[in-house]
């Protein structure tokens, strides 16, 4: 599989109060094209920052990258002109985000709003690109589309306009669909039916699709590959079927521990003590160290490289990747 | 959130609320009375020459300090004009001072504003002049400029919008500041919109509805401040007749004649007071935090 788009030691930083301060740190991992990625982690662990970065939507001035890459079609996305960008926004790269609620413009149709990438990007007719809106909606199986098309965002419920933002996100079959969170905001049922919809589009579009989220189960049932994002750092990075299980990480470990059993509920859900460390906390060798129930004096010593146990697993933590060592 | 919350933050003018908005508006006391009020005395203005036959400039020395009367309605002044007719000669330089300064003072505050919120290094230089700006009373600031530029009608407009547009474009920035954060302004960004077509398509519609509310103030204040500034001397100069300096020319003879004075000033008190009334239902229907008990 090739890569379609290649992050390469990313690192972001925000401006903070007492200078810079760093959000994401040596980040690198490939997205093959038409392949299925997600990235978990706890708030605050760097997933939806790498995203925006792959767009470049930080607002201007408040942040910076000090280093690293994100290459998609030989375009350095981090460093190309904005115009460059603007084409690959929304034609070749597309996102949807967490909150339907604010993502669609209340003062706009769907219709309006579906045309805008397609006649930005596409330069259709108007009457062309209302007819591709309904296709398109009707795609994401909104029910009675040459209807709802002229209808305002306030009219639809929130599993709509998630759809219809899928619909705007694919209006311009991107090559790589970034999925912020999308179910966080719905309700269990339409979280299935979403999930679906984004699994048989991905089939049908031949898109590749980063999925973020923090919900183990949403990935287990989406990704074929799993990183796991914790402080900022790639921690592990494997195919969902090993990561699930055979975790290698600690952390990781720790993440499927705390995820409630089917059957047999236990009483009391395992928790990971301790909490995420503020990005600019000085923290010695493993920033995962001190929630470590397995930590070695190697581990203060230096910070961990991410290292390749396999051909398809990445492992950040020393004792754990040593050549021999089983989880 | 809730798409409500969202418009209550953000000053939102959703198509949704539109109708109903209209409808609340339709019912509203005080806007009614205020909309009946402005629309009349914008009528009088417009069609000043069907109303009466005689020249706002004509003096007719005979005929001077007529109290009001069938022949004078609202009588006479030191030249023999007729107050009736000047002041509807007056309403029409009056109010459209009032409306051109409005609407001037909507677009520069709604441009400034939404220019302040997308662009990081413009905002502290823009606001830092609309500061300075402010700083300055109204009419001080107006006094400067219709002094440097001359008295003249134009120049008591672009005193006037001078003074009123920070206060519109610190309103409009606020409420683009909420809006440029929201999740759709992002998903325009990634659709692969100009910053020019995100500001004028996605930024404005959703932030303009408090300065809709300014700008209706700033109508009645536009008049009001002509009234000043032309007593003061230095607005509309003579003969041509605004509702200011036909009080300014009265005030020597209040004693004697005070239908000079009168007159005028209650021109300018309905236009104010109807305005008010218009910006208060505005204002009513707008503000979701009001509104939501309607």
């Amino acid at each position: 599989m090739s890569a379609l788009v290649s992050i390469d030691k990313l690192a972001v930083q925000f401006r903070g109060d007492r200078g810079w301060v760093s959000a994401v740190e040596d980040v690198s991992f490939d997205i093959g094209e038409g392949e299925c990625v997600g990235v978990v982690g706890e708030s605050g662990s760097g997933k939806s920052v790498t995203a925006l970065s792959m767009l470049r939507l930080h607002p201007r001035g408040t942040a910076r990258f000090p280093s690293g890459s994100i290459v998609y079609a030989g375009l350095d996305l981090l460093h190309a002109p904005e115009r460059d960008l603007r084409a690959v926004r929304g034609r070749d790269i597309a996102m949807v985000f967490q909150d339907p609620m604010s993502s669609l413009n209340p003062v706009l149709t769907i219709c309006d709003q579906i045309c805008e990438p397609l006649r930005l990007h596409q330069g259709l007719s108007k009457a062309a690109a209302r007819r591709r809106a309904i296709e398109l909606l009707d795609l994401v199986r909104i029910a009675d589309a040459a209807r709802r098309v002229d209808e305002y965002p306030h009219r639809l419920s929130g599993g709509m306009r998630q759809r219809a933002m899928i619909a705007i996100a694919i209006a311009c079959r991107p090559r790589l669909l970034i999925a912020d969170e999308p179910t966080t905001a719905l309700d269990v049922t339409i979280q299935a039916q979403i999930l679906e919809l984004l699994r048989d589009l991905r089939a049908e579009l031949g898109m590749a699709v980063l999925l973020i989220s923090h919900d183990l189960g949403v990935i287990a049932e989406f990704a074929r590959r799993v990183v796991v994002m914790y402080a900022g750092r790639i921690v592990e990075d494997a195919p969902v079927d090993v990561l699930f299980n055979a975790p290698r990480h600690p952390y990781t470990e720790g993440l499927m521990a705390s995820m409630p059993p089917l059957e047999g509920g236990a009483d009391r859900l395992y928790a990971i003590p301790g909490r995420i460390p503020d990005p600019d906390e000085p923290i010695p060798g493993c920033r995962f160290g001190p929630r470590c129930a397995h930590l070695e004096p190697v581990c203060r010593a230096s910070a961990p490289e991410l290292v390749a146990i396999s051909e398809t697993h990445r492992v950040r933590c020393t004792p754990r990747a040593r050549p021999g060592v089983l989880a | 959130m809730t798409d409500l919350a969202v418009g209550a933050v953000a000053g939102t003018l959703a198509p949704r609320r539109q109708f109903v908005l209209l409808r609340r508006l339709a019912a509203h006391r005080s806007f009614q009375i205020g909309l009946v009020l402005v629309v009349l005395l914008g009528l009088a203005a417009i069609f000043a020459p069907l109303l009466t036959s005689v020249d706002p400039s004509a003096m007719k020395v005979r005929f001077r300090f007529r109290p009001p009367s069938a022949a004078f309605p609202f009588g006479t002044d030191n030249f023999g004009r007729d107050i009736f007719t000047r002041v509807l000669y007056g309403a029409r330089v009056s109010l459209w001072i009032g409306l051109v300064v409005a609407v001037s003072t909507g677009i520069l505050g709604a441009a400034i504003g939404i220019l302040a919120a997308q662009f990081h290094r413009l905002d502290s230089i823009l606001m830092r002049c609309m500061d300075a700006l402010m700083s300055f009373p109204a009419i001080l600031l107006a006094l400067g400029v219709t002094a440097a530029l001359g008295p003249r009608m134009e120049s008591v407009i672009v005193a006037l919008t001078v003074a009123y547009v920070p206060a519109g474009a610190r309103i409009v920035r606020a409420s683009a500041l909420v809006v440029r954060e929201l999740d759709y302004i992002a998903a325009a960004r990634i659709a692969g919109a100009s910053n020019a077509r995100i500001m004028i398509r996605h930024m404005l519609p959703n932030s303009v509805s408090p300065l809709l509310v300014h700008v209706t103030f700033v109508f009645a204040y536009a008049i009001l401040a002509e009234a000043a500034l032309s007593f003061l001397g230095v607005g509309v100069p003579p003969p041509t007749a605004s509702w200011g300096n036909i009080i300014a020319e009265g005030r020597d003879y209040a004693t004697e004649a005070w239908w000079v004075m009168l007159f005028p000033g209650l021109g300018i008190t309905l236009s104010a007071l109807g305005l008010n009334l218009v910006g208060d239902g505005l204002r009513d229907v707008l503000d979701p935090r009001l509104s939501w008990r309607g």
